[in-house]
């Protein structure tokens, strides 16, 4: 007797997106814009790289449009690392996404760091097999990017600055939102749902020039229900099973030290991004091996000490207040 | 080697490490077993546990910091010296071969079961799947979590082949060490981890 099971095989499922992205915790990915730094991060213990044509410095110094890496960049990285590869597409560009899906990249980073390319709506990430991770500035953001199919969260910090008050600020919002939806009774939870859905309710208002109701469309073809009660699902399971967001959680924007790196994972990151911070540096190789130590070792002061020492000049660093409001990239992406 | 109280410990580098924790604290709890399963950083961690679990992640980031921490030899010790049973899932497999198909240059192996390995021998995540599984010494299919997944190639000497997809050896066991080349801790089936549980008392 032939067993049906035998023969059935499921790709990109939920379990293993977020598995993928599990797979990646306690680690360090970095940034990396051709094969020769790939290796370098490799050798230096990255758990991924993430390919891009300029690092977020670069992009912040150099103007114009950004958008995703040359797909020729992408496939040497690919071809250079047995580590995994991910690639940035910019914010609602699903065909960039299809493109970096197609090339074979590991998971997708959906990314204020490039120009955004769709003014209402962030991708569909259910509709792809391999995963995606998502910035955030706050819970609602981080809520609505899972309730898409983001199987990653990190902070947005603010990238290219190589100043870690973004991606503190960020992390402390959402843990501190997490805490206080833990104490809120259920009409709590369904009026924040609401709050939280309203970003899809604004952009399907300013295109239909209609009011939104219950049975409206505002996100592909879910309705504003089927969004609400997807987003009030989420916030019950913070709330009584996971006890933080229920994906893996990572910090990124502004992270050049191990300290940085250290003090992130003791504020319940799962992982750090690095961008700029390495190959900015004086001297990538060995800054990127002190701050994947610092990762494993967050909570071990004297190694954080050890590892600290003669890494030379970190990148420079920029003051949020000195950057104007406009150029904030954290402000992209709702 | 029945005790009082049995300590797991799981290598806490990188990776998927507190599913495998919680993974173990059930298996204990549905068995009755008294026991204490906890993460293991330090050298001197290997020498308070009774079994050791290798979890998945990156076999390049893991091996590189087991290493610099003095971890590795100690844990190569305990394998060889005192029969420390181990079970290794998906980078945790590829760290327990004794030899690599891929001549990468980052990752050091701890040398302790007769296998060779491939690496992301599926290919890359969109390829990663999950797929029912026949695996020897269980009665009925196990939901497997492949994901960027190693093959074992071949085994030799007194190394079993105990699952397979095809020709390819997803699951192998030589005395009490145990390599999967899957994820049995992203799932709520602890049935592995009461196999491996049962390789120790």
């Amino acid at each position: 007797m032939k067993n049906i099971d035998t023969i059935e095989i499921k790709f990109g499922t939920d379990k293993l997106k977020k598995g993928f992205a599990k797979m990646q915790k306690g680690g360090v990915i970095m940034d990396v814009t051709n094969a020769e730094q790939a290796i370098i991060a490799e050798e230096s213990g990255a758990v991924a790289v993430m390919a891009l044509e300029r690092v977020p410095a670069d992009i912040r110094a150099h103007g114009g449009v950004a958008r995703m890496a040359d797909p020729k960049i992408i496939q040497e990285i690919i071809d250079a690392v047995s580590i995994p590869v991910m690639a940035k597409a910019r914010i609602g560009h699903f065909v960039e996404a299809q493109a970096l899906e197609a090339l074979g990249v590991d998971m997708i980073d959906e990314s204020e760091v490039l120009t955004p390319a769709d003014p209402f709506y962030h991708i569909d990430k259910r509709k792809f097999t391999i995963p995606f991770v998502c910035g955030c500035r706050n819970l609602g953001e981080a809520v609505r990017r899972i309730w898409e199919g983001a199987a990653m969260i990190r902070t947005k910090g603010e990238a290219g600055t190589g100043n870690i008050i973004e991606a503190i600020r960020h992390q402390r919002m959402v843990t501190t939102m997490i805490k206080k939806v833990e104490q809120m009774n259920d009409n709590e939870l369904h009026k924040l749902a609401e709050e939280y859905s309203q970003s899809y309710v604004k952009s399907t208002e300013i295109l239909t020039c209609r009011k939104v109701g219950d049975n409206v469309p505002v996100f592909e073809e879910y309705t504003y229900a089927t969004v609400k009660e997807g987003i009030y699902k989420i916030l019950l399971d913070i709330k009584n099973v996971f006890h933080r967001l229920p994906v893996v959680n990572f910090a990124a924007g502004g992270i050049a030290t191990p300290a940085d790196a250290a003090i992130m994972m003791q504020l319940g990151s799962d992982g750090v991004f690095v961008g700029s911070g390495i190959f900015k540096s004086d001297n990538p190789s060995k800054r990127a091996k002190a701050i994947v130590e610092a990762v494993a070792n967050y909570d071990k002061p004297d190694v954080i000490a050890e590892v600290s020492k003669n890494l030379g000049e970190a990148m420079t660093g920029i003051e949020i207040e000195t950057i104007p409001k406009e150029q904030l990239l954290q402000e992209r992406g709702w | 080697m029945v005790k009082n109280k049995i300590k797991i410990g799981v290598i806490g580098i990188q990776g998927d490490v507190s599913e495998h924790v919680i993974m173990m604290q059930k298996t204990l709890k549905e068995t009755n077993t008294p026991g204490e399963v906890f993460i293991v950083k330090t050298k001197e961690n290997i020498d308070e546990i009774d079994a050791l679990i290798l979890p998945g992640g990156e076999s390049t980031t893991i091996s590189k910091i087991l290493n610099k921490s003095g971890l590795y030899t100690r844990i190569q010790k305990r394998i060889k010296e005192n029969n420390l049973p181990t079970m290794g899932t998906c980078a945790g497999c590829v760290l327990l071969a004794k030899k690599l198909t891929d001549t990468y240059r980052d990752v050091t192996l701890l040398e302790a079961m007769d296998i060779q390995v491939t690496r992301n021998a599926f290919g890359r995540q969109k390829e990663s799947f999950e797929k029912n599984l026949r695996i020897d010494g269980l009665h009925s299919m196990f939901n497997a979590v492949f994901i960027r997944a190693p093959v074992i190639e071949k085994t030799w000497g007194n190394c079993k082949p105990l699952a397979k997809i095809d020709k390819k050896i997803v699951m192998a066991r030589q005395g009490n060490l145990l390599a999967l080349s899957f994820h049995p801790e992203l799932t709520r089936d602890t049935r592995i981890h009461k196999y491996f549980l049962e390789m120790i008392i």
